[in-house]
Order: C-alpha cells, then structure tokens, then sequence
C-alpha cells in the first residue's frame, strides 16, 4: 500500500489535474415559475379582455383644472387597446419562456412591463365610455400609501435591529387615536403629531420589555398588542371620544401646502407637491432612514445588532440597549403614520379605523426586502391597488365593488408570495439574544 | 503587555467551569492553553474578553487590575480575540466589519469608509495578508476570514491576542501560515495565548503551555515534551494515541457513487461530479477541509438534498431519489456531523431517542401503539453494550455529555441490520475517552464486514481509520488515496492540489 506519490501544482496537464483554483461553479437551474405565471394572467388577461371585451372609448385626463399646464386627454378604444395589450402579453410571455429554455434568468423589468401592461388594459376595459382621472387616482394612491409608508419604515428599522414588529398596527392605531385626542383638546396639529409619535413609542416599550428583556416570541407579543390597542381605543372611542366627539374628537387638520414651481409640473406635481406637512415629513423620513441605515455610524451598528449580535456584543455594541432604542424609534415613526389617518386625511378617530393598514405595511417590509426604499415602493403599489378600487367604484366599473375590495389584499399576496422569490432578511431578526 | 490571571472561579449553575485559575503570559510570549474539548478554556478567554463575568478572580494587565464590564472595556484595555466561531456580519465589506464598534465618521454620523479602507489595507500589507476591504465577507474563503479577524484585533491595538481553536477550520498549509503570523506578532511584542486541543499545534508554536483539565490547572509543560506526555496530562491517564486496527479485508463493491452533483437553490454547485466506490469491510474516509461539499455528498446520500444528479447504487440497487425512509430501510446506518441538531431529540429520553428511525414498524411499534416494554429492554440492553453513563434510560438525552450522546446515536444506528455506516465527524467536540469507544466501534462495524464511509476534517481521524481516502476541494475529488498516505501530501490535497501518482494506483 505504500504508493510513491508526488503532488503537482494546481491548475497543471498531467493526468487528472481536474481541480482548478478557480471560485465556485455555478450552474442555472431553470425554474419555470414565472412564465407559467405570465401565461396564466396572459390568459386571463385575454379572456377579459378579448373574449369579454367591451366596445367603446376609454378616456384618461392627465390634468386638473387648477393646474397651468394643461394636457389633454388620452382617448383610447377599448376593445383595439385590449387586443394590442394581450398580444403584447403573449410576446413577453413567449420571450420568457424562451429565456428560461436557454437558460437564463427572467430579469424583473421584463415582469415590471408586463404588470404595467396588464394595468394599463384592465383600467382602459374598466372605463370603457368613462373617464378616469389620473392625478386623482395617483393623489389618492399617496394618500392611502402615507401610513402604510410610515409603518414599514417602522417595521425595517425594528427587523433590521433584529425585533419582529407585528404590533406595526397597533403602533398606527394608538397613534391615529391620541393625535385626535390631543389635537382636539389643544387645537394644534402639531402636539397631535408629537402625541402620535409618544403613542407609538409607548406600544413599542412594551414590544421591546417584553421581547428583548424577557424573551417572550415576538411575534405573540406583537399580536397581543394589536389586541390590547385595539381593545383600549375601542373602549375609549365609545366612552370618551363619541359623547363628547366635539370637543375631544375634531382635531383640526393640517392644510395643503402647495410647493412653488414643483406642484406645476404635469401629472407629478399635483401628486406629490400639493400635500400636508405629514406627507412632506414622510419624504424626509424615508431619505432619512435611508441614508442613516447604509450610511451613518447608527446604521452600521443597527444591522451589525440585527444580522449578527453576538458579533457586534464582542465589539463593544449593547444589543439590547440598540434593539431597545431602535424599537421605540420605529414605533415613533409608525406612530406618526397613525396620525395621517386623523390628521392628514379622515379629520376624526373612528373604531378600528386603520384598518390592517399594519399588517399591509408589513407585507411591504417584506416584499421590499426590508430596504426602505424598495419598501416605500412596495407601500405605494399597494396604495394604488387600494385607490384603483375607490376610483373604479366612483366611476362605475362593471366589476362587482365586493370583489374590487379584495384587489389591494390580492397584489399583497401575489406580491409577497409569488415575486419575493427567495429574499433574505436580517439573520437574527426574530431571534432574542441571550447571554449566558 | 503582561496578562496575569488570578484565582479566576466560573460557575455555571452546579457546574464549576473554571476552577480557581492561575495563568501568566509574559510580554512577546506565544502561551498555549492545551485542554480537551469542555476542559475550561474557552469559558476562560470569555471571562478574560468581558463576555462573562467571573464569581471570582481578578484579571491584571501589566499589574494593574482591571475591572471588565464588557467586551469594550477588554478592548479598550489592549486584549483582542479571534474566535472560533468568527465574529464577522457575513453580509457586510471587510471594511465594515473592521471599523464596527469604533466607527470613524464625518457630519451627521456619517461612515468614513475611506479610513477604514486605508486602515485594513494598511495592516494586511505589514502582514501580508492578501484582503481586499470592499469584499462581502460572506464571499471570502475562511481562511481570508479568520485574517479578517485578527486585522479587527490588530485595528485596535490589541497588545494581548488570544486565538480560540484557531486551526479548526483551516488545512494544513494555512494552519503552517498561521503559525508564521503568530510568531510575527509575538516578535513585535505582542502576547498570544494560543487555546487548542492538538498537541502537534502546541509544540510547533508555544514557548509554553499550560495544561487545563475539567475546569483546573494541572500543570505547566515545555514545547518539547512528547505528544504522550502532553496527552496524559491533558486527559489524567496515560492515552493510547493509536488506534488498534488490522489490515482491512475489501469484499465486493457496495456502494457505487458515479457523476454526482448536487447544487444549491441558486444553483451553485456543491458536489461536482463526484465518484467513488466503497468495498464491503472497508473504511473509505472523506477528508477535506469543512464547507468542501462533504456535508452535502453524505446529505445527498441520505436523501436529504432536493437538487441531485448522478447515481447512487448500493448492492446493485439504485438509492437516488428515494425518500429518507427507503434509504434507512435499505441499510444505510447515518451519524449526522451534528448530533445536537439532527441526530438527536434533546427533550427526548435516551429510549425515545434509540427507536427514532424505527418508530413506523414493529417490533417498536404494533397497533399504532408504542411498545413499551419491549423498548425498555432494547434500551436497557444498547445502554450496556454502548456504555453510556447516565441514570437510566429515561433521562433526557439534552442532559447527556456530548461523549454519551454520541454513543446514543451510534447505538442506534449500530443496532439496525446495516449494509452501508456512514458517520460525518464521528468525534468531532469529544472527549478522549469517548474518541477511542467510537472509533473502536467504527472498526468493529469494518471488521464485520460492512462498508464505511468517515467524514472528518480532522487528519488524525483520517489517519487512523482510514483505509483508503478520498479528499475533496470545492466539491469535487481531489483524489482518492492509500490510508498511509503522509500528512504533507493530504494537506497539499486538501488545498486543491492534485497528486500524480506514480507506479501502483491506490
């Protein structure tokens, strides 16, 4: 068995010199989950839109009155503009398919299009003889997106530090109930921000006590919260703010402010630049949150707690003092979020008036990959599905209002379910940290 | 700077870690802790670094007592640590991990990631480290890594470095770089206390050693003691540091591997192309380096891999693509590398855990009704024969040493007609004692004609069961070579480097 052996170098010709020094291999698998997904709404697009297509003219108003620069309508035929679109689904359909078949990946703008043009078909199908409004339905797709915005800031800021927020709903709610409250009895919007915000913090304290001092699953802890907050609210609604709805709840709400030359610009400016102080904050707020986590010495340590804290324990981080810190930040931030409901766009506190917007926010931590900005993105196409409804409904589309209501719940799951694929979040998020 | 460590006491619950210690490095000294896995030394250094706080003892540094509240305070005082199980943030650039916890920055909080590039750069180039700042650690070989975390150390002026198990995860050939870096840092004055368990680490590097055993100093020993000297008084009686085996008897070929590939979710391949035969009554052990793709050839084995190409036959029968179930009914006897997470239920009792993969059929299970009885004396008889200590068979298998539970799961395995034994890092974190009962075991099961497979990154291990060895890099086979092959050419292997062979072919 005593078998000379000599050892040639790597990368060498001799016989069975197979290894190279080279980095991993990669192999494609092919995965044909999307272009059967394309083919199924391609089908269902054509059935729509061909099989049951409408006749008529769809027409889109790209401006307001108020606005400066006028632009005049777009007038499509329904019926021509449905076949153009389901023939341009089928073509992206078939290139993905053959993508895949060579062995390739399916890249996401090509999936982006392909939603855009199923949009654009079902809403000319929907408003055949009708006119949708564009500026309004983007205006109110804000809107709508405003807290849920908020909340997954909050939310990406809490995952990020390692901390499951589930109680992102009871954080809004608390907060829409004490800014009506507290701007009601003060008649100032602002105190009923800063209100919005200590309400937030308070649900987040009990999240943090609860999970990072004493290790209860954060996820129970969370749910609880929505309960309790919604169980508090609710009684106080009933016993306090309904009697005396005039001096406790009508909170005076925060004005349109119209941002010189940038609310003049067509289509965009009436959307984003003639909005309340709220919605303005919610600009800086991303940016903010943005630049501070990839950026800033407080990011770096946030992530460092959340992907790996026993690494950032051994460079001298307090994981539970960032994790607490950083929890009740997200909860001010979501608390403000509440506040929009009562100050920015309904003007008083009902029952359960947000609604699920929480959990909505927290698909869209998720569905951004719990990045702020793709999670500003995420929250906004869930506004709009949410507004799609409201301006079908106003203008009289022929599909049922009852099925047009599940619409923002069903982009959420196809969303979260179907295009998140295999994204990763923090490491240790969701996972106490104990030290022996 | 001098470390002086007195009277150091560390309880856990009845458990006394760490029993009154006394240790002293001296300025510019590489000092080896040398004890068995679970002697002490890792619980030491935590106490040392502020991760844990000790009931008794003081810690001096250049004769001044310090009081460590945490890791920063150690940090701050000039002790660093490379630890065993690195702590880097996989997801974040080698500058960023190095700058953690002592950020320079600009307005506003704002990283200054220039500085802390020219900061590593800076350190890799004195030592000649190859590291590029802006790589995603989680991209760079562990070897790189672990160089990571002594330019983290190094950042910070550590004057008292320690190395926790440092060559665990390393082949040879970087274990001998390693060894030309500690010395480096020793000739510039740094202290190193060096923990380990291998004895051939200690006497290439230390310019001493201190011996822990359950928790207490036994002794202090000079680098040029024996390795059997060291080995009994590491283990409190004298070893056997061979292990008793006979020429092996290869039968016919039972376990044919041809082509297989297997690949992640992202489609990186794990195992390329990787054949191989095992002969019944011979030990086929798979040495390489951990993270080489031997995890996932036994997982792919055991029919745990979704993404499998290839054929697997064993006796004629092909094994692919069937489920665990069939695999273990087929013969195949599996000690998985982590007995903890998948071959053992920590809450169940020893018995519970002996009928684990047997629990579908009689004589276990009859009626949908475990048999109790008959399990009791099943158990009672296996936890005889494996000698595993503890109160009985209903004791919980969480509350077992690592020893003992490694026995549990031979035991269970053992004790099934096998056709095929495969055991990924049979002793990997035990004691001696229970190295030399389990490798007798996988022996026994050689002798009685089975065909075995060893997974271990430990080239002792391989040395002494092997008799042919198959190395792996990357995922694929290195080669396949004689159980007597030297330690100089395996370790070249398991760096990627492929052997001519000259004359007779192994």
């Amino acid at each position: 068995m005593s078998t000379p052996i000599t050892v040639s170098p790597a990368g060498s010709t001799g016989p069975g010199a197979a290894v190279t020094a080279a980095g991993p291999d990669f192999e494609q698998i092919k995965s044909w989950k999307t272009p059967i997904a394309l083919a199924i709404f391609s089908v269902l697009g054509f059935l729509l839109l061909v099989v049951f297509g409408r006749d008529g003219e769809s027409t889109m108003r790209l401006s307001t009155t108020t606005d400066l620069i006028q632009l005049p309508d777009v007038v499509l035929p329904t019926r021509p503009t449905g076949i153009a679109v389901v023939a341009l689904l089928l073509l992206i359909t078939a290139a993905s398919g053959w993508l895949v078949r060579s062995k390739a990946k399916v890249p996401i703008w090509l999936v982006t299009v392909f939603a855009v043009f199923l949009l654009v078909g079902f809403l000319a199908w929907a408003s055949a003889d009708h006119t949708i409004p564009v500026p309004g339905l983007l205006f109110g797709s804000l809107s709508l997106a405003v807290p849920l915005i908020f909340g997954a800031l909050g939310g990406v800021i809490s995952e990020r530090v390692g901390v499951v927020n589930v109680a992102i709903e009871g954080q809004l709610l608390a907060g829409a109930f004490t800014s009506a409250m507290v701007a009601s009895i003060t008649q100032q919007p602002l105190l009923g921000l800063v209100a919005a915000m200590l309400a937030g913090v308070l649900v987040s304290f009990v999240l943090a006590a609860f999970a990072i001092k004493y290790f209860v699953d954060q996820v129970i802890v969370g749910v609880v919260l929505n309960v309790l907050v919604s169980g508090v609210t609710g009684f106080l609604f009933s016993q306090l703010l309904a009697p005396n709805a005039g001096t406790l709840n009508s909170p005076p709400r925060f004005e349109n402010i119209n941002i010189p030359l940038l609310s003049e610009i067509p289509i965009i400016g009436p959307v984003f630049f003639r909005q309340t102080l709220i919605v303005y904050i919610m600009y800086v707020a991303v940016a903010c949150v943005y630049f501070g986590l990839f950026h800033t010495k407080w990011g770096l340590r946030l992530r460092a707690v959340g992907e790996h804290p026993q690494a950032a324990d051994t460079v001298g981080i307090n994981v539970a003092r960032t994790r607490f810190w950083n929890v009740s930040l997200a909860g001010a931030i979501a608390g403000l979020g509440g506040a929009y409901f009562t100050l920015g766009s309904v003007g008083a506190f009902g029952k359960e008036m947000t609604a699920g917007a929480g959990f909505i926010a927290l698909a869209a931590v998720i569905f951004g990959r719990w990045d702020p900005i793709r999670a500003t993105l995420a929250a906004l196409l869930f506004g709009f599905a949410s507004n799609l409804q409201n301006v079908l409904s106003i203008i009289g589309s022929p599909v049922p209002s009852e099925f047009m209501l599940m619409l923002p719940y069903l982009v959420t799951i196809f969303a979260v379910a179907g295009l998140v694929g295999q994204s990763r979040g923090p490491a240790a998020s969701g996972k106490p940290y104990i030290k022996s | 700077m001098k470390l002086e460590l007195r009277g150091i006491t560390k309880r856990f619950g009845a458990l006394v870690a760490n029993d009154h210690i006394n240790l002293t490095v001296e300025a510019g000294e590489i000092h080896a802790l040398l004890g068995e896995n679970g002697a002490g030394k890792s619980t030491l250094m935590n106490v040392l670094y502020g991760l844990y706080r000790a009931e008794e003892g003081e810690i001096l540094l250049d004769d001044v007592v310090q009081h460590f509240s945490g890791p920063g305070d150690a940090m701050a005082a000039g002790i660093g640590m490379v630890h065993q199980h690195f702590m880097l943030i996989p997801v974040f650039t080698v500058a960023e991990n190095v700058m953690l916890g002592h950020e320079e920055t600009g307005f506003g909080g704002h990283l200054d990631l220039p500085a802390a590039r020219r900061r590593v750069t800076e350190i890799s180039a004195r030592f000649g480290f190859d590291v590029d700042p802006d790589a995603l650690v989680e991209d760079l070989p562990v070897g790189v890594q672990q160089r990571v975390e002594i330019i983290k150390a190094l950042s910070r002026d550590a004057k008292v470095l320690v190395f926790d198990e440092p060559t665990a995860v390393l082949t040879p050939q970087e274990t001998d770089e390693l060894m030309g870096i500690m010395r480096q840092l020793r000739d510039s004055g740094t202290s190193i206390v060096f923990i380990t368990h291998k004895l051939r680490e200690v006497r290439a590097v230390a310019d001493r050693i201190t011996v822990i055993r359950l928790g207490a100093v036994v002794g202090q020993a000079s680098p040029t003691a024996s390795n059997e000297e060291l080995a009994t008084m590491m283990v409190g009686r004298p070893v056997d540091l061979t292990v008793d085996k006979s020429p092996a008897a290869p039968g016919a070929p039972a376990l044919v591997v041809t082509d297989l590939t297997v690949l992640d979710p992202r489609g990186q391949v794990l195992v390329n192309n990787v054949s191989f035969t095992v002969h019944a009554g011979e030990i086929l052990a798979i040495a390489g380096v951990q993270g080489n793709g031997q995890t996932e050839l036994t997982e792919a084995l055991m029919g745990l891999q979704p993404r499998v190409s290839g054929g697997i036959t064993l006796d004629g029968a092909s094994l692919r693509n069937h489920t665990v179930r069939r695999i273990l009914d087929a013969g195949v006897g599996f000690v998985p590398e982590d007995r903890t997470e998948d071959g053992l239920v920590g809450e169940f009792t020893i018995a519970e855990n002996l009928m684990l993969d047997r629990s579908h059929q009689p004589p276990f299970v009859k009626r949908f009704n475990v048999q109790l009885s008959f399990l009791a004396r099943f158990a009672e008889d296996k936890v005889k024969e494996f000698d595993v200590r503890s109160q009985g068979i209903d004791t919980l298998v969480a509350r077992l040493s690592g020893g003992n539970q490694q026995k549990v799961v031979l035991a269970r395995e053992l004790s099934r007609d096998l056709r095929l034994f495969i055991a990924a890092q049979p002793t990997r974190g035990l004691d001696v004692g229970s190295i030399e009962f389990v490798h007798e075991g996988i022996i026994a099961t050689r002798d009685a004609g089975t065909p075995v497979i060893v997974i271990s990154t430990e080239l002792d291990e391989v040395a002494a069961l092997a008799d042919r060895i198959l190395v792996m890099f990357r995922g694929r086979v290195v080669g396949i070579v004689p159980g007597d092959t030297p330690r100089a050419v395996l370790g070249l292997m398991m760096a990627g480097e492929t052997p001519t062979e000259e004359g007779a072919a192994a």
